[in-house]
């Protein structure tokens, strides 16, 4: 019954559900990349693995920082390396290692090249699941020995060397020469790291010869199970503090970030843009809302000679408000279905361009709470702005509207 | 005991500051089964009457007692619930929705008297081929004939099983072929007990009911049995 008060004018309907379509489209289309960027990103921090737990020198900061301030921290020692290391104090590490990192230009004949040279051993390798392509890798000996050994990232050598190849030969970082005996297979970005514009020497040799420095500016451990995760933080911060003299936990001179505080915090980012941009996509809703308030109002005065016949034949007041009611919620929900389908095929075609066009493997996310909400605000939308008009509807007297021409 | 009976009826209608009286104080009973016709020039009150007897509409004075019950101050939803049930209308400009197709625009009284589908469509077929239409039962009602259409509206009117039937000039717009076919069918409905309340300007169509009402200027002014009453199915309009 409520379906051919809609048809009577086609064109008219499908332009009033437009602003709904739009509405509806637009948000599904954010919250689905959102999904999908946050599902990229969180599936590359946990690829990590979920057990690494990172101590980190200096304060922890206040809000969001990119952590430079604390690589001039030297809170974290080698002694505490070796305390950290002592399986009666941490019996629940599987593994620990301590590394350090700066920006530096590499050199090798007249090619220069700005690479992260990173300070490490053998363990890092493991942790972020980089292989040797070619050559071997440093070892523990190299580390205990400062031997000048390194590993260079794919870019690196072949902005260095060209199509020649690069083991065996001497490239230079600040004054101090390097032997490269590895190469590494392509990685690519590594949460803070991209491994291919890298180099990896011994973490002794780059303390004593690259930074002058007898600290680390990060240490992992990784726990042997993600349910150790918290004894094996409270261990790390009692071996710390009682290393560093700490008693208040509010003067700690280090922090800990589990895998889990990293994928909360990229979770927060992500869902805060989410939804921040769907809600200017709801505005578009809103406008839609009054488009169909607008057009609810017009077919009410054109259809008053129905209203009344109908009140003549015995419908009730609220028989007139529930049939308008319907007809404005069918209205906006057909439009939100359309906006959902809409939304999602242009997610989906957009996940498929960002695949083509760039090296990331962006996956596609249809996501459900959009679906949900979009059906359900459109339902809203349809009961909120046509409300009004249902009741205007509802309360014409049968005879006043029959005799309406 | 009366079927309908209203005591100082008065109409008043305000616009603004204008306002036009309707009805000055009527008195009037009506019994089941009689066929009464009201006539009188435009602007006499006689559609208000009419209106305000099927319950359109409410007075601004006096009492309607309707089937033994003063409804006087009944809710809207209480009118709606005997207009459903126990009143049928026929208007002279049909009044369907066009939209729907025959047997639709008969079901239409059912809905809101909420039965099942199956009986509504029972019922609705069954009052379709009473009026003779079974061969446009799903024809869009804008395919029909004006004789045809109110035929449907009178189906429709008839399909409750309602009290009494208004029918306001239900001639009004049509051919006088097809007027007389739509007397004949209230004179049918008559002799089968209806009790049928009729508006009309024009005599030949009064006297086809046993009883007229003249009204003048918002009274009654006239209350007269028919003598010679015309019956359509020997005589047609104006034999």
């Amino acid at each position: 019954m409520a379906i051919t008060g809609l048809s009577t004018n086609k064109t008219r309907s499908a332009l009033t559900i437009l602003g709904i379509v739009i509405g509806i489209s637009s948000i599904i289309l954010v919250m689905s990349i959102g999904q999908s960027a946050q599902k990229l990103i969180v599936d590359q921090v946990q690829g990590l693995g979920s057990t690494n737990v990172f101590i980190i020198p200096g304060r922890q900061p206040e809000g969001f920082s990119d952590g430079s301030s604390t690589l001039l921290a030297d809170s974290l020692k080698e002694r505490d390396l070796k305390d950290l290391t002592k399986k009666s104090n941490v019996p629940n590490a599987a593994k620990i290692t301590g590394m350090v990192f700066t920006p530096a230009s590499v050199n090798y004949d007249s090619e220069t090249y700005n690479a992260t040279v990173l300070g490490a051993d053998p363990r890092l390798f493991d942790l972020f699941q980089v292989d040797i392509a070619r050559g071997t890798n440093i070892t523990d000996e190299d580390v205990a020995q400062k031997s000048d050994v390194i590993v260079i990232g794919t870019t690196v050598a072949e902005k260095l060397f060209g199509l020649a190849d690069p083991i065996g030969e001497k490239i230079k970082i600040k004054d101090k020469y390097f032997r490269v005996v590895g190469l590494m297979a392509e990685k690519g970005q590594a949460v803070f790291v991209n491994f291919d514009e890298a180099v990896v020497a011994p973490v002794s040799t780059i303390q004593q010869y690259v930074l002058g420095i007898k600290y680390y500016h990060r240490v992992v451990v990784v726990a042997d199970t993600v349910e150790n995760i918290p004894d094996v933080v409270s261990d790390i911060k009692a071996v710390l503090r009682s290393n560093h003299n700490i008693t208040d936990p509010d003067k700690d001179d280090f922090f800990i970030q589990t895998q889990a505080d990293l994928v909360d915090t990229v979770s927060l980012i992500t869902n805060i843009l989410t939804i921040l941009l769907s809600s200017v996509a709801a505005i578009s809703l809103v406008v839609g809302g009054i488009g169909i308030m607008n057009i609810m109002f017009v077919s009410v005065t054109e259809r008053t000679r129905e209203i009344g016949l109908r009140k003549a034949l015995g419908a009730t007041n609220k028989d007139i408000l529930t049939q308008f009611l319907v007809e404005a919620i069918i209205f906006t929900v057909s439009g939100g279905l359309v906006g959902i389908f809409l939304g999602t095929a242009l997610a989906y075609a957009a996940t498929f361009s960002i695949n083509h066009l760039t090296t990331t493997n962006f996956p596609f996310a249809f996501s459900y709470l959009g679906a949900f909400l979009g059906v359900f605000v459109s339902s809203a939308i349809g009961f909120i702005f046509g409300i009004f008009p249902a009741r205007k509807a509802a309360q014409k007297s049968p005879i006043e509207a029959l005799r309406y021409e | 005991m009366a079927l309908i009976e209203v005591k100082s009826l008065e109409k008043i209608y305000v616009d603004g500051d204008v306002r036009t009286p309707g009805l000055n104080g009527v008195d009037l009973a009506i019994n089941e089964g009689e066929f009464v016709a009201i006539i009188g020039p435009s602007g006499s009150g006689k559609s208000t009457l009419l209106q305000i007897l099927g319950v359109l509409d409410r007075p601004s004075g006096g009492e309607y007692i309707f089937n033994g019950h003063n409804i006087t101050e009944y809710s809207d939803d209480q009118l709606a619930h005997i207009r459903n049930k126990e009143m049928g209308f026929v208007f002279q400009a049909f009044n369907l929705l066009p939209k729907l197709t025959v047997l639709e625009n008969v079901k239409l009284p059912l809905i809101y008297a909420r039965l099942s589908e199956e009986e509504r469509d029972k019922r609705a077929r069954d009052m379709v081929s009473l009026v003779d239409l079974n061969d446009r039962v799903d024809f869009k009602t804008t395919k029909l004939s004006g004789g045809q259409k109110q035929r449907v509206a009178i189906a429709r009117a008839l399909v409750n099983n309602p009290k009494v039937i208004f029918a306001d000039e239900p001639t009004g717009s049509l051919d006088s072929k097809s007027g007389e076919i739509i007397m004949s069918f209230l004179q049918d409905l008559h002799s089968q007990g209806n009790t049928i309340i009729l508006v009309t300007h024009e005599s030949y169509v009064a006297e086809c009911a046993e009883r007229i009402l003249h009204i003048k200027d918002g009274l009654i002014d006239r209350d007269e049995k028919v003598q010679n009453r015309r019956l359509i199915a020997k005589q047609g309009f104006f034999k």
